[in-house]
């Protein structure tokens, strides 16, 4: 069935608008069900309020993140946040360090042993993480790294080391190196032409492996259970995991959805930002881009 | 390196020239190491090594309430564990878990590509929306889908016609892997549908230009043209995304803690060697989970031929 030329755009137009009106939903759905979830009172989720928007009389206001961040029985959640934040930090500054030297080598030089690099690096990003999590648990108890930061930082760090290798080694591959050469000839020194024209056009590749890497180690939930047994280390999603409020019976939903959006806040203000160069490095480590 | 830039030079010079040449693959092989070397540790040290020493442990009844009775049994943890019926079901529940979600987020993430590939408008609002999921952390997320599943707190009983308003998804094991599955491709399908993007963008308009001013179908360019011209893109996307859910893990410890028989393969080995200490035959499960990742990755590679090198153009 033949259409006319002006009803075909316009029922293509609709499918679009329709398709991202799916795209969207799909996405967004959940995360407005728990930020809705988060401001129902807590005698409301007790008694049971099923429904997606808090119903009247059952809103709590601001008063699930009020008791979150400030009640003192909830001191243990906000010390997870700051774990999280410096242990993510950490991870993300030294395996993005680490991995541009290697990724430099992989890009630039030619050595036996390339292949190698990228097949292990392959192999560990497919590792299946909860193997480990026994032999970790007996050497950390062992070497007194149970329970603190050094103990989830370094794992952080090998796990994220093969994601930073490949995203960065392909953005390396695309720096145009000869200018470097260039620079020096029109009377650059070395550390000129380095820092004045390589770290430019290598900064925003070394920037996405950081925004990918420290999504990693925020998501990270089995090392972060197996390694911790206190507050000392628990990053955010252990702590969310054993969050138990008053009743132990009857988990306190609209406080956990509270904490939740507050664990989310961070990585939704690093999208709206970084959109562009997120996309650009998840799609480099698999295909060319 | 190319060599284009050095003079040709006489047949006289050639064997000082040949020397030149090896002096200087050596110093940059031996560059290339020391950048390489410190990555290189670090993966080994935390995957490696302690995988070694799982095969080891794996060889004795070692339990941590009682190290002093640590004894060498052999292959009898193996043993242990193959022929206990728990073992199979958690396996098959993984291999049920990776191939249904695998299979949805491709469906749904090649239509979500397909929407964003010919979009005009709002490029950076749904781009942006598309990496929230992504970004959430998947015990959030768990937790977002396990309440919104709930009789009591949810809406999902409400929305869904042909479900009682009081339906209790996890009381039984149909539901409650739905409800695990429900998560979990919600939070993977856009990772999914951005390198299936990647890999459209790669394919030519020219020739589905050509492919419809020969008369195809859409259908017919879909299959012919554009499925075809994107193997590797979807082939990659499929290993990554099938090796990642077969160590599934976040969301069933959080939305059922293993009950009614939902428990994974991971989530097994998690529970012998951090709740009942039994590093023996959690080494042994830990073992065994390697392997099994191992048999998946070749079957895909297998499967398919997907050469990831290939696939990015790395020789």
């Amino acid at each position: 069935m033949a259409l006319t030329g002006k009803n075909k755009d316009r029922v293509q137009r609709g499918g679009m608008v329709l398709g991202v009106a799916l795209v969207l939903g799909w996405c967004l759905l959940p995360v407005v069900w728990i930020i809705s979830l988060s401001f129902k009172s807590q005698a409301a989720v007790t008694n049971g309020s099923p429904g997606f928007f808090p119903s009247s009389g059952g809103g709590a206001g601001w008063d699930n993140y009020r008791d979150l961040l400030f009640d003192d029985q909830y001191a243990q959640f906000r010390r997870s946040i700051l774990n999280s934040i410096g242990i993510s930090l950490i991870a993300t500054i030294l395996s993005v360090a680490i991995a541009t030297l290697a990724a430099y080598a992989i890009a630039r030089l030619d050595f036996k042993g390339k292949k190698f690099v990228l097949t292990t690096a392959l192999v560990i990003a497919m590792f299946p993480v909860v193997s480990l999590v026994g032999p970790l648990f007996d050497m950390w108890r062992t070497i007194g790294l149970y329970d603190t930061w050094p103990g989830l930082i370094i794992p952080y760090m090998s796990f994220t080391l093969p994601l930073a290798i490949w995203t960065l080694s392909a953005f390396f591959r695309e720096i145009p190196w000869e200018m470097e050469q260039a620079a020096q000839v029109d009377g650059a020194t070395q550390w000129q032409a380095f820092r004045k024209v390589i770290v430019p056009l290598a900064a925003p590749g070394v920037f996405t492996a950081a925004i990918l890497t420290f999504f990693f180690a925020w998501n990270d939930f089995v090392f972060g259970i197996s390694l911790t047994s206190t507050e000392a280390a628990r990053p955010i999603p252990a702590s969310l995991s054993f969050f138990v409020g008053n009743d132990p019976f009857n988990r306190p939903a609209s406080l956990l959805a509270a904490g939740a959006v507050v664990a989310t806040v961070p990585i939704v203000i690093l999208v709206l930002f970084f959109q562009r160069k997120i996309v650009a490095g998840l799609t480099a480590g698999a295909v060319k881009g | 390196m190319s060599t284009t830039t050095a003079p040709k030079a006489s047949r006289s010079q050639e064997p000082r020239r040949k020397a030149a040449v090896t002096d200087r693959e050596r110093t940059e092989n031996s560059l290339a190491r020391k950048l390489v070397a410190p990555a290189i540790v670090l993966m080994l040290f935390v995957t490696a090594f302690p995988m070694l020493r799982a095969l080891y442990l794996s060889l004795f009844s070692y339990s941590l309430t009682a190290p002093d009775d640590r004894e060498f049994v052999g292959l009898s943890n193996y043993w242990t564990a193959l022929s206990d019926e728990l073992f199979w079901r958690d396996t098959g529940n993984t291999v049920m878990i990776m191939l249904v979600t695998v299979f949805f987020e491709l469906v749904i993430g090649f239509a979500f590509a397909l929407v964003m590939h010919r979009l005009i408008f709002a490029r950076g609002l749904v781009r942006t929306s598309i990496l929230i999921p992504y970004g959430v952390i998947t015990v959030v997320s768990g937790f977002a889908w396990q309440f919104a599943f709930s009789n009591s707190n949810g809406f999902v009983n409400g929305w869904l016609p042909f479900i009682g308003d009081d339906f209790n998804w996890f009381a039984q094991y149909d539901s409650s892997m739905i409800a695990i599955m429900a998560s979990e491709i919600w939070k993977t399908t856009p990772f999914m549908s951005l390198l299936l993007l990647a890999g459209l963008a790669q394919v030519s308009e020219d020739m589905i230009e050509a492919a419809k001013v020969d008369g195809a179908t859409w259908f017919q360019r879909l299959y012919k043209v554009i499925l075809p011209n994107m193997k590797a893109a979807i082939m990659v996307a499929v290993l990554f995304r099938a090796l990642d859910a077969y160590r599934i893990f976040d969301n069933i410890f959080v939305m059922t803690a293993g009950a009614n028989g939902t428990e994974s393969i991971s989530f097994l080995t998690y529970r012998q060697v951090i709740e009942q200490f039994q590093l023996g035959i959690g080494s042994a499960l830990s073992v065994l989970l390697f392997l099994s990742v191992l048999v998946v990755a070749f079957v895909i590679v297998k499967v398919f031929r997907v050469n990831l090198a290939d696939a990015r153009q790395e020789s």
